[in-house]
């Protein structure tokens, strides 16, 4: 029997020592928003915090989490930092399929939480290891970059007359994307 | 006397001395020297494991027969490994009891011959591959033992695939020859003044482990150089590392809690993760070695000569690069330097090995302190990107996936010359030219 | 060209404008042939309780208004990343007079009489026809829901309905002061009869439309909380992961599964055919066991079959095969000119959607139920009936989110073994199938071996052109009916048969060569599309070089007939600098242009190619003319998506066969673009009041040629296959003895700065 410490919630587990971290969380906790990608740690599908650094839950035997800290997406947003991100990912609309995306945000978290302004080449560093066959990747780099400066950005070249059209008042509580405050070419 | 009829004369000598080796290379063959000699004081199995079942099953681990006698996913000890030589291809053979294939109808003399001497039943000389030279020291009840484990075995119809030799190597009467200058058939006599842990880390690390085999550098002729014992050699591509009592180039900085860790589970912290053949000698064979044969073994090895060696790969345990990175990223100044090397790093590797070298998921993913990392031609470095490596214990599965399918030769050979300056503070050469080498290999 | 003839609901598949249809795609006629010449109504279909709940409004398929005012929309394409559910509920709340935000959407059950796609008779998802076929349909039905709840409130308050306004779904009379909430008329709303046809909102009317609206499933997908197909948990489930025979065509001979149960939490075995699967009481369990099986094959016929022969075959049936016609104009035959040829080779490609594939079925005597994620509901149903001999009512498909589809999941073929291991226990089970197998069981891109010519005239345009594909057929497995006459396979000539540009004397030719059995086609991406157009726009660009023009130049000269695509080539051009300034040395611009999907699109990439072959994308421009855009939040997000979807192929991946198994793995082996690899991707929309054209696959069609023919502007070397070999971008002979240092490095860098 195993006591992990999950968002802040003692679980006690009856499972194998070298059961990765991921089923654990995913077939006998039922905490599902880790996703199981490849089960080698080459797309970041399944990363959690551990003691608030992410790590790649699908080869970390769940013996070796010890008392340390897990955070997973569910519990991600209790934090400021996760929060922001996201608060960002939905505002940049970063999302398609989102099957990778609680990876990415878990891995921009844990990024932000140490280097709260991070450039192109430490987000690069950071988030080479996640996924996205979406492709995602031009809104990932946008939305850690508002998460970080809480400036509204808009990655997209979409032009400036529609989205501020957009923020007309004919569709009061319309949730229209934020407006792109520089010019888009 | 005349110069010619000296030169017929130192000829003739030549000539009857050749006559004279080749009829005793030839006779003496299959002579396993057994007369009688003294069953060496320390056997090879623990005392409280008294079924001949059982010590033979416990010596054919420590001896590793497994290994070179059963393919991937195959019957064990069916045979038919493959073994790249300088020389050519040989294939292992079927060492089970079926009789058609294997050694079923083998007598006990006949295999104890084998192992003693270095033949094949019909009396033919074995490839030097099978490390007879290292079993002749290996006492007549150890090696029965293992047999009866064999023969307990359900045998496996398996032919033995033909070696792929050119000439001369193809030649097997010529090992005749070789046998004489390099096998030296001998029981293993335990030394006094040294300690019995000693006496029987010895047995085990020579007889039984045939460290040497892959540890000890080999001279032309295959055979390994006894003066250069434990120093390192380079095979199918991958270092055998130097595993001397040197400080710098060995394994003499390891503590004794390291090389424990290191032999029976594969893994020693700040020392590195066995890999590749290694990671298979723990794998097969050390990790079923008891608390105390690990200990024995351990006694031994630090009492290893400390040499060099040709190739050492100087350890540094400060490399510059990695202690000035986090587990998210490389320092800033490296950063900005960038390079394909890094940039790889970022997407394949950094997940699971960090930024700073200790690892993530597991222990066995530090790269910090390892020897892999620190050897300036990147052996191992090379090997394991290419093909991967899986280490499987009673703790478990780690693994490593292979890059070589998916990655150039150039992006891993940049990769590896980032690995070998960001974590073993190294000066890097190597090309894409040599990692198309290695490949093939 | 390849406007999108209006087409009304009910037409049968004989009318001619049907028939035009047929021209814009193989995965389009597929579809039409599922259907049949059954009539599909979707806004005059049965109303009334699909769902639980029996809503009090149920006008059509689509839209279930409750007595409280809770909105449901029931979505008839599938939600996979592409946008779809916001593209459909936008439709419908934009002539509803809803906010997205006061909207729940729904998964559409298994019924192909309601959720077919109307204008293509079946359900199914694919072909980027999601906005093309609901634009009318959905504005309809979306139409006529609001029609009849204004009717029901304006009589109840005995006034014209045209005196009353809908505002976010609250019905006002301004004159006596009046409201009510569309819950508050539902039940009388439904007591009325439906309109045969209502009249759509004018365009300047749109409040939703064309906006840069929100997602309307994200939120979930952020806080983990939304469930995808694999994050289903049934109370009893078990969980089993498979291993098929890795051999194509191969059959299981024998499992021993005396290690499996030692495995801690290892359940049992079950077998089928070709595959066995081991159940546990989780994945781990399961995947520990699988490992564990000793399982011995029948490799079977094909035991020996590699890629290598693949393309030798191709390249033969190329040479020796009967060609089906596809499309001639004037005669190719006696024009003089200076000739021109190449032969380009694709590869097979995988899916590898980030979500592997997995099906929950519970199969009990009575009936089977199903979870899963599939662009085929229908036919999931009938796969399931199929298996189990049970009734097809009996059997009820609870659709899921899906973690990516790109083709792979409209494949029932993982829901048909899910549904054979289940019924082998009686309890529900979870199959997931792990990276590996995906990999190994794929439904793949077919390979390709085309063979293309032309004839320039003395100023370099093409006056001839010739083109002969050679591959296998997946509309011949998917939809064999829908074959044309001759033996045709529109897909396969999609993109190649309709030029962009004018060519007086062309002809298009087929020559099927099938896989091996077992070896399965499938729709990947882009579909024809993503192959023709990488062949003809990379041979485009041959022509223009061949020509001594300038690629932009050379395109303009022949687009001066096609407004449209001229318009998104002068756009993009003009976006990204073409032609202004100069480039350092080994750096290059690519141009690609085509009309797939009955969008226009132009784009244009940059790329540095280090000495040692080393490909750094360094900036992209896209120029799309979709016509009326529904959500261009959702335009640009697929275009910058697709893109680095095809550059990953062309990058990256080819499947390739050895011993007559896949040889590639996992993400380590079939590698994926990363973060540090995208360069910005500008996505510029021209204003447009044309009918929607598809968008989901067209970035991936444009991503092959793009790269391409940026190499070559970079480099002088014409790369005529992918995945891109680097070794062939190598400058000079000493490259690759050079240790590998630090040069290339400024390049790749800069790749993810860029313009940020």
């Amino acid at each position: 029997m195993l006591i992990l410490n999950i968002n802040g919630e003692r679980k006690s587990v009856d499972v194998p020592d070298d059961m990765p971290l991921l089923w654990v969380l995913r077939d006998v906790i039922g905490l599902t928003g880790t996703k199981f990608g490849c089960g080698i740690a080459q797309c970041g599908a399944c990363t959690v915090h551990l003691d608030g650094l992410a790590v790649r839950s699908c080869v970390l035997p769940v013996s070796a989490v010890g008392d340390k800290a897990i955070t997973t997406i569910e519990g991600v947003g209790a934090s400021e930092v996760g929060r922001k991100v996201q608060q960002a990912w939905l505002a940049i609309e970063v999302v398609q399929c989102g099957y990778c995306q609680s990876g990415q945000i878990m891995s921009a978290t844990a990024l932000l939480a140490g280097t709260p302004a991070p450039s192109d080449a430490q987000i690069d560093a950071a988030m080479s290891g996640n996924i996205c066959r979406c492709g995602t990747y031009v809104r990932i780099r946008e939305a850690i970059k508002q998460a970080a400066t809480g400036r509204k950005l808009v990655p997209q070249t979409i032009p400036n007359e529609a989205a501020a059209a957009s923020s007309g008042t004919d569709a009061p509580g319309q949730a229209f994307l934020s407006v792109r405050q520089e010019d888009a070419a | 006397m005349k110069p010619a009829r000296i030169l017929l004369a130192a000829l003739g000598v030549v000539v009857a001395g050749a006559v004279a080796f080749s009829a005793y290379a030839l006779l003496t063959v299959g002579d396993g020297r057994e007369t009688g000699a003294p069953q060496p004081a320390a056997a090879g199995a623990p005392a409280n494991l008294t079924d001949p079942v059982a010590r033979g099953e416990y010596l054919a681990r420590a001896a590793d027969c497994i290994a070179c006698h059963t393919v991937p996913g195959g019957q064990a000890f069916a045979g038919g490994v493959a073994f790249k030589t300088p020389f050519g291809t040989l294939y292992s053979t079927n060492i089970t009891a079926d009789k058609a294939t294997g050694i079923g109808d083998w007598s006990d003399e006949d295999f104890v011959r084998a192992l003693h001497a270095g033949v094949r039943k019909d009396g033919k000389p074995l490839y030097p591959a099978f490390p007879y030279t290292s079993y002749t020291a290996l006492s007549r009840d150890d090696i029965l033992a293992i047999k009866a484990y064999l023969f307990s075995l359900p045998p496996a119809h398996a032919p033995a695939r033909a070696n792929a030799l050119g000439f001369p190597y193809n030649q097997r009467w010529a090992l005749s020859f070789w046998n004489v200058l390099f096998l030296k058939k001998a029981r293993f006599e335990p030394v006094e003044g040294k300690s019995a842990a000693w006496n029987r880390g010895a047995y085990l690390a020579t007889a039984l482990g045939h460290c040497e085999e892959c540890h000890t550098p080999r001279n032309a002729l295959f055979a390994v150089k006894r003066s250069q014992a434990l120093s390192g050699e380079v095979l199918q591509g991958w270092k055998a590392y130097n595993i001397t009592a040197d400080k710098t180039y060995g394994i003499g900085g390891w503590t004794d809690r390291q090389l424990a860790d290191y032999l029976s589970t594969g893994h020693a912290a700040g020392r590195g993760t066995a890999s590749g053949p290694m990671g298979e000698v723990v794998q097969n064979s050390l990790q079923y070695l008891t608390p105390e044969d690990i200990g024995a073994l351990v006694a031994y090895l630090r009492a290893v000569e400390p040499r060099q060696g040709a190739a050492g790969s100087e350890l540094n345990e400060q490399p510059p690069l990695a202690l000035a990175s986090t587990a998210d990223a490389p320092g800033a100044e490296e950063l900005a330097r960038g390079g394909l090397g890094q940039h790889l790093f970022q997407g394949a590797c950094a997940g699971c090995h960090l930024w700073n070298g200790q690892g993530r998921q597991s222990a066995e993913a530090a790269l910090l302190g390892t020897q892999a990392v620190n050897d300036p031609a990147a052996y191992n470095l090379t090997q394991v990107i290419l093909h991967g490596t899986t280490l499987q214990t009673a703790h478990g599965q780690t693994s490593m996936p292979s890059f070589g399918r998916a990655y150039t030769d150039t992006e891993v050979a940049a990769l590896g010359n980032f690995v070998l300056t960001h974590f073993g503070g190294k000066q890097a050469g190597l090309t894409a030219e040599e990692v198309a080498k290695r490949r093939a290999q | 060209m390849n406007t999108r003839p209006d087409l009304l609901p009910g037409e049968g598949p004989d009318n001619p404008s049907r028939r035009q249809a047929l021209k814009t795609g193989g995965l389009v006629v597929a579809f039409l042939w599922l259907g049949g010449g059954a009539k599909v109504l979707g806004r005059a279909g049965q109303p009334g309780r699909i769902e639980a709940g029996d809503p009090a409004f149920a006008p059509n398929a689509y839209i279930r208004v409750g007595a409280g005012g809770a909105v449901h929309l029931v979505m008839p394409s599938i939600e996979m990343g592409q946008g779809a559910y916001t593209g459909q509920a936008t439709l419908l709340a934009e002539e509803m007079d809803l906010g997205l935000d006061q909207i729940v959407v729904e998964h559409a059950p298994a019924n192909r009489r309601l959720y077919a796609n109307p204008l293509v008779g079946e359900q199914a998802t694919g072909g980027s026809t999601t906005i093309r076929y609901c634009w009318t349909t959905l504005r309809q039905a979306g139409a006529a829901a609001r029609s009849l709840l204004v009717a029901a409130a304006a009589a109840r308050w005995k006034v014209e309905p045209a005196q009353c306004t809908v505002t976010r779904g609250v019905i006002r009379h301004e004159a006596s002061g009046r409201s009510a909430g569309y819950g508050e008329v539902a039940a009388a709303a439904a007591r009325l009869p439906v309109p045969e046809r209502v009249v759509e909102k004018d365009p300047g009317a749109f409040a939703l439309i064309g906006k840069p609206l929100r997602r309307v499933d994200t939120a979930g997908k952020v806080d983990g909380s939304l469930p995808f197909g694999i994050d289903i948990r049934v109370p009893g489930m078990k969980v089993a992961t498979v291993r098929a025979c890795p051999t194509i065509g191969g059959k299981l001979l024998a499992v021993d599964d005396a290690r499996a149960r030692q495995v801690p939490g290892f359940v049992a075995i079950v077998k089928i055919d070709n595959a066995v699967a081991a159940i546990g009481e989780h994945f781990w369990a399961a995947k520990q066991a699988l490992a564990a099986l000793d399982i011995r094959w029948d490799h079977g016929p094909h035991a020996s079959f590699s890629t290598e022969q693949l393309f030798k075959e191709l390249a033969d049936a190329s040479r020796n095969g009967t060609p089906i016609l596809a499309r001639e104009v004037g005669n190719v035959d006696g024009v003089k000119g200076k000739a021109v040829e190449a032969t380009y080779e694709l590869p097979l490609l995988a899916h590898t959607t980030m979500e592997p594939l997995n099906t929950v079925v519970h199969v009990r005597p009575d009936g089977c139920e199903i979870w899963t994620g599939t662009q085929v509901p229908a036919r999931a149903v009938d796969v399931a009936a199929k298996v189990t001999g049970l009734k097809p009512e009996t059997i009820v498909v609870h659709n899921q989110y899906m973690g990516g589809g790109f083709g792979r999941r409209l494949f029932e073929d993982s829901i048909e073994q899910a549904v054979a291991f289940a019924r082998q226990v009686d309890y529900p089970l979870k199959v997931v199938w792990t990276r590996e197998e995906d990999l190994a069981q794929d439904r793949y891109r077919p390979a390709y071996h085309d063979r293309i010519a032309a004839t320039l005239d003395a100023e370099g345009r093409p006056v001839a052109w010739r083109d002969r594909i050679t591959s296998a057929s997946v509309l011949a497995k998917f939809a064999p009916g829908a074959m044309g006459k001759n033996g045709l396979d529109s897909d396969a000539v999609e993109g190649a048969a309709e030029l962009p540009y004018e060519v007086p004397n062309l002809k298009v030719e087929w020559v099927r060569h099938d896989l091996p059995e077992g070896l399965h086609p499938g729709w990947w991406r882009g579909v024809g599309p993503a192959h023709n157009v990488f062949v003809v726009e990379g041979f485009v660009d041959e022509l223009a070089h061949a020509a001594g023009k300038d690629p932009v130049a050379y395109r303009r000269d022949l687009l001066q007939k096609n407004p449209r695509a001229l318009g998104v080539l002068d756009l993009a051009a003009s976006k990204a600098g073409w032609g202004a300034g100069t480039l350092p040395p080994r750096v290059g611009r690519g141009v690609a242009l085509a009309t797939p999907f009955g969008s226009y699109l132009c784009v244009i990439v940059e790329v540095e190619v280090s000495p040692q072959g080393g490909i750094a994308l360094r900036r992209a421009v896209a120029a799309v003319d979709c016509g009326v855009v529904v959500n261009p939040n959702t335009v640009e997000a697929q275009i910058q998506g697709g893109l680095i979807f095809g550059w990953t192929a062309a990058l990256y991946n080819g499947i390739t066969i050895r011993n007559g198994a896949v040889e590639q793995s996992n993400f380590n082996d079939y590698r994926m673009m990363r973060i540090n690899e995208t360069p910005p991707i500008e996505v510029h929309i021209v204003d447009s009041k044309e009918v929607p054209g598809g968008i989901g696959e067209t970035g991936t069609v444009m991503a092959f040629p793009s790269l391409i023919n940026a190499l070559f502007a970079a480099t002088g070397v014409r790369l005529r296959k992918y995945p891109i070999d680097r070794s062939a971008l190598v400058q000079g002979a000493d490259a690759l003895k050079a240790v590998v240092t630090e040069a290339f490095d400024e390049a790749a860098t800069a790749v993810a700065k860029g313009a940020a």
